[in-house]
């Protein structure tokens, strides 16, 4: 993985010393909250219902054994024992106190974090396929470039001061485990017909109040050309993107008012520019950043499928975990292990100090040293040796860190929701437990097999309700809580926005209408094989709404 | 009010003409995109030194043949969170070849110097005189620069290479 060398730490050094600076001023009160506030969410820092958030990037999601320890540290230091992971691959502290953030930031800085632009109308975090480097579908490995944009997009003069905030992801597999489709702009790697990689490029894309589907603004990138490209899409962006209602400042509003041709135009125009200028990337800067994510050393075993089935059938609920929680590598002996955070102990996404700190030492003895963050708020170990599988299993058990959930009905997306956000309308996280309550059976959970559920607790959609099989929405009507629901979206590669299925549930009848949704799929699906979001597609929406209103 | 120009403070020459109604006789003057196009021969025809203020939806392209007649362009930011002045400096800087002052008025914050500063602003008119002293040590904040813009200083990826 990326380590940061002797600039990346200067640079660090000098941030967290002008934060310093910063808080100082804050709290002589020589600068106003009012003016202070731009410069906090700079570094990350939200005034959150009750108390300050922290929101520290994870790049890409990628993180060291060491890097984890840190949080935990932090987390049990700053917070009360436990952080929370984001659908955008970032870990959130709760409890922050203003005075320690600079202290804070200094101990992130020595583990190589920060929360640099994770909030504020700037280039965020740019996110990636957590099974980056070992899955068996990479065509190319997307980490070097998020690196590349990573660094590019630190501090960026030009473009910190955008319209709205703007999200970059990249994937380098068939199999679009980034969503490159809903964000501002998705990267996709592909091999051209010579076999050189490049990238399709999409723009526009985005879920909050007007969700979009990207669209394609160029079939075929050179890689030497991303960073010159990307500027050029920020500067058409930046310059005519609208700042007189947020609400359609995204750059998925001026693509669809300008439309994707002119909009093409408008950016060839500028690139042109640009294009031969020191932005370009060549390829020898390009393989220096790829020799940071060279393979871990993996050893020549044979394949272990067979034994692990048959421990499988020795044990109903190791078989369900595996089944559920792994993916195929692309090394032979070695497997992809998911950790859930979906246990239904736990909000989504939540992890204690605890948890953290063992989690690094099992990632030191089986993962060589790394682990993952994933868009669904869950965590993954990328190369695990199958004959550790089983072990790995049990310890994880019992860190209740293996609920056999992943891609499942329970495995939910959450936003925080009423409990802790203040442009809440609802809550999410107690929705979500009672749902995976209900769903704790695993026989259930694996007949109705792969599903994903998502719930937003407002229409800002920061828990990607538009795009799950089943989307629910918190809202708020005469002060009470109601949740609507839509079916049909997908984040992936065949990227959908749900249908909605029409008006809203009371908190008590949430859970019976999933059930209803479900009962249904299991009716109307052709055989097990067929998913829900495959049934849906093809029945439609009618058996769903007069399983959920009756027949009218 | 003070005029900090490449990192020191400077004296500021220039009179505000924008919201005048009849324009000075003598001195140097900034003036709109308005009054520029509307009084242009008799402003050429001034012996003294002419400036223009870009508003902030006012893009670079409309004084691109023009640029030789002016001392300075004024980029405005009429709220530090439209940074659409960002991308006019850059462009006349590396577009337009733009070689003499730049100048960031209108709601210019501190924490901002260093971002104006790379994409090519190097004067900034500054509202009260607290802070002078923290304006001409801001520049100092960083050292070190990932993103390769035309204000001379290196990058890393460049430094890197040694």
């Amino acid at each position: 993985m990326y380590r940061y060398d002797e600039f990346d730490h200067t640079f660090m050094a000098e941030r967290v010393a002008q934060f310093a600076r910063q808080v100082a001023r804050r709290m002589s009160g020589e600068m106003t909250e009012e003016q202070f506030r731009p410069l906090r969410l700079m570094n990350g820092l939200y005034l959150q219902l009750h108390a300050y958030m922290l929101r520290v990037n994870v790049p890409y999601g990628s993180l060291s054994s060491a890097q984890l320890r840190g949080l935990a540290e932090i987390a049990r230091k700053y917070d009360r024992n436990y952080g929370h992971f984001t659908t955008r691959q970032n870990i959130q502290y709760n409890w922050i106190k203003l005075d320690e953030m600079p202290a804070l930031l200094g101990d992130l800085a020595k583990i190589e974090m920060h929360g640099i632009q994770s909030s504020g109308n700037c280039i965020r975090n740019t996110t990636s396929d957590q099974y980056a480097g070992a899955s068996a579908d990479e065509i190319e490995d997307p980490r070097v470039y998020c690196e590349i944009i990573r660094q590019w997009s630190t501090l960026h003069p030009e473009f910190s001061y955008l319209p709205r905030k703007f999200k970059i992801a990249v994937t380098g597999a068939p199999k679009d485990r980034a969503a490159v489709a809903l964000h501002d702009i998705g990267l996709r790697l592909y091999h051209n017909a010579e076999g050189k990689a490049g990238f399709e490029v999409l723009v526009g894309g985005g879920q909050g109040r007007t969700p979009v589907i990207a669209k394609t603004i160029r079939k075929w990138l050179e890689p030497e050309d991303m960073l010159s490209y990307l500027e050029a899409i920020l500067r058409v962006y930046n310059l005519w993107g609208r700042r007189d209602n947020k609400y359609k400042a995204r750059i998925k509003i001026l693509v669809n008012a300008t439309g994707i041709d002119e909009f093409r135009n408008q950016v060839d125009s500028e690139w042109d520019k640009i294009k031969d200028t020191k932005l370009q990337l060549d390829a020898q800067e390009i393989e220096r950043i790829r020799a940071y994510f060279a393979s871990p050393a993996y050893e020549t075993l044979p394949d272990y499928s067979a034994e692990l089935i048959a421990h499988g059938e020795q044990n109903t609920a190791f078989k369900e975990w595996l089944k559920s929680n792994t993916a195929a590598h692309k090394i032979t002996g070695y497997l992809i292990v998911n950790l859930s955070l979906k246990s239904p102990k736990q909000p989504p996404g939540d992890i204690t100090s605890e948890q953290m700190l063992a989690t690094a030492d099992l990632a030191d003895h089986y993962n060589f040293g790394e682990l993952r963050v994933n868009h669904r708020q869950n965590l993954t170990f990328t190369d695990v040796r199958q004959i550790d599988v089983y072990e790995l299993w049990q310890k994880l058990a019992a860190l209740d860190l293996a609920t056999p959930n992943i891609g499942k009905v329970s495995d939910i997306i959450a936003c925080p929701g009423l409990d802790y956000c203040a442009l809440a309308n609802a809550r999410s996280i107690p929705i979500a437990e009672r749902i995976q309550q209900r769903f704790e059976d695993i026989d259930r959970l694996h007949d109705v097999g792969e599903l994903s559920l998502n719930i937003s607790g407002c229409m800002n959609a920061c828990g990607h309700h538009h795009v799950g099989n089943i989307g629910i929405l918190g809202v708020e009507k005469k002060g009470q809580e109601y949740y609507q629901f839509t079916l049909g979206g997908s984040s992936t590669e065949d990227a959908a926005l749900g249908d909605r299925t029409g008006p809203g549930f009371s908190t008590d009848e949430v859970v019976n209408a999933v059930d209803r949704i479900l009962n249904t799929y299991i009716e109307q699906r052709d055989d097990i094989e067929e998913t829900f979001l495959e049934t849906y597609r093809r029945v439609g929406m009618a058996p769903f709404k007069e399983a959920l209103y009756g027949a009218n | 009010m003070a005029l900090i120009k490449d990192g020191v403070e400077a004296k500021d020459s220039f009179v505000n003409a924008c919201h005048l109604d009849t324009l000075p006789a003598s001195g140097d003057i900034i003036v709109s995109l308005d009054q520029w196009n509307d009084h242009r021969d008799a402003l050429l025809a001034r012996d003294a030194q002419l400036g223009v203020t870009l508003k902030s939806d006012q893009h670079p392209d409309s004084i691109a043949d023009d640029l030789q007649h002016f001392a300075l362009v004024a980029l405005e930011f009429p709220a530090f969170t439209d940074g659409r002045a960002y991308s006019y400096a850059r462009i006349l800087r590396d577009q337009y070849s733009f070689a003499k002052e730049l100048r960031a008025v209108g709601d210019v914050l501190l924490e901002q110097l260093l971002y104006m500063n790379r994409v090519g602003i190097n004067a900034f008119d500054i509202v009260g005189d607290n802070d002078l002293e923290q304006w001409k040590v801001a520049a100092a904040d960083y050292t070190v620069w990932y993103q390769p813009t035309n204000d001379g200083r290196t990058s890393i990826r460049d430094l890197r290479r040694g």
